[in-house]
């Protein structure tokens, strides 16, 4: 049936912290309620039930940067906003990641204007670009599954300083 | 009130003043009056307040920039409505370039902010405004974007805010400030 048919004599695996303590952190990892245009509409709908992301266990958006883990830039970033988007960037506890959400937020998208950042990489550190102008519920959801990837695959006591280099 | 009667209704209280009607596609309901920059404050003291005229409401005031065309470049744009006569007007205001503006705020207070908005975006002075700063654009930056020879595409470095430092003394002292404050209960 499940897992439990499966399981050895004696009910012990052994396996690494590290792998353990990754999947905890890639099997929860809850967004910051952050939304700065038309993307933040699909990131909703991705949250909602017809996409429904808490499949992959994202889906508890935290009113707080304090309880979050992930970033997600929904929308283009106004050079006005940039400094209270680094703020909260900063304010969120390690480890943390961001993905960059449609066109806009990853190259300025069709705002190549003053008011824009051309690429919110220049604010923050991303870890996952999604494309698309909005994406679709889809595209962040794979965005997301992409990101559980990385994490991963990455090293458990890895510091900012590491991530950026 | 068409603008041949707003140009008599300005005349008996505004002194010297010369007034312009021009055409629009609306200026049938909207009449539109260009006046001159000098008479502009006491013009729209005259629309607020005289008998018969009692423009009470001040729904708009922005700006268009008609450079290199028109000398001086600026033509500045406010919309008054008089609610309990049902009328509207538009005055357009010719400014150039440095040349600073009567602000209209002691009049109408509501047009604060679209004064600032206007002087942010296009760089136009408005004397007499109690507080004239950038709406729109962060604080720092430099020109006027909605300028016609102001560079759209700007390439420019985003600029953050410098991180609160604080010291291992101080972050253990605002602790301990926090612990007298509120106590834990055990």
């Amino acid at each position: 049936m499940g897992l439990e048919t499966d399981l050895p004599e004696i009910p012990v695996i052994t396996t690494t912290l590290e792998s353990v303590v990754q999947w905890a952190r890639r099997s929860a990892i809850w967004p910051v309620t952050f939304g700065l245009a038309c993307c933040a509409i699909e990131m909703m709908a991705m949250a909602a039930s017809r996409y429904d992301i808490s499949r992959f266990g994202a889906e508890v958006f935290r009113g707080s940067p304090r309880q979050s883990d992930l970033m997600i830039i929904a929308g283009r970033l106004s050079r006005k906003m940039a400094p209270s988007l680094r703020r909260i960037y900063d304010q969120m506890p390690e480890p943390k990641w961001v993905i960059s959400m449609g066109a806009c937020a990853s190259c300025g998208g069709v705002f190549d204007n003053y008011a824009i950042v051309q690429g919110s990489d220049q604010v923050v550190p991303i870890d996952v670009y999604i494309p698309g102008c909005p994406p679709r519920p889809e595209s962040v959801i794979y965005g997301i599954v992409q990101l559980q990837k990385k994490i991963a695959a990455s090293k458990m006591d890895q510091t900012p300083k590491a991530r950026i280099a | 009130m068409s603008a041949a009667d707003l140009i008599a209704a300005l005349g008996a209280v505004v002194p010297g003043a010369e007034y312009e009607a021009l055409e629009a596609v609306d200026s049938d309901v909207t009449p539109v009056l260009l006046v001159p920059a000098a008479h502009l404050f006491e013009t729209c003291r005259a629309l607020q307040s005289a008998p018969g005229l009692e423009f009470r409401a001040f729904s708009d005031v922005t700006a268009t920039d008609y450079y290199p065309q028109r000398e001086p470049r600026f033509e500045i744009v406010y919309h008054l409505v008089s609610p309990h006569r049902r009328a509207r007007v538009r005055l357009k205001v010719r400014v150039g370039k440095d040349e600073p503006m009567a602000s209209v705020t002691p009049i109408w207070a509501g047009a604060a902010w679209m004064e600032r908005e206007v002087y942010d975006l296009f760089g136009i002075v408005f004397e007499g405004h109690p507080d004239l700063r950038r709406l729109m654009m962060p604080d720092d930056w430099e020109g006027h974007p909605l300028r016609k020879d102001y560079p759209v595409q700007l390439r420019k470095d985003a600029t953050t805010y410098m991180p609160l430092q604080v010291s291992e003394e101080e972050f253990r002292a605002n602790l301990e400030r926090d612990r007298q404050i509120r106590p834990r209960p055990h």
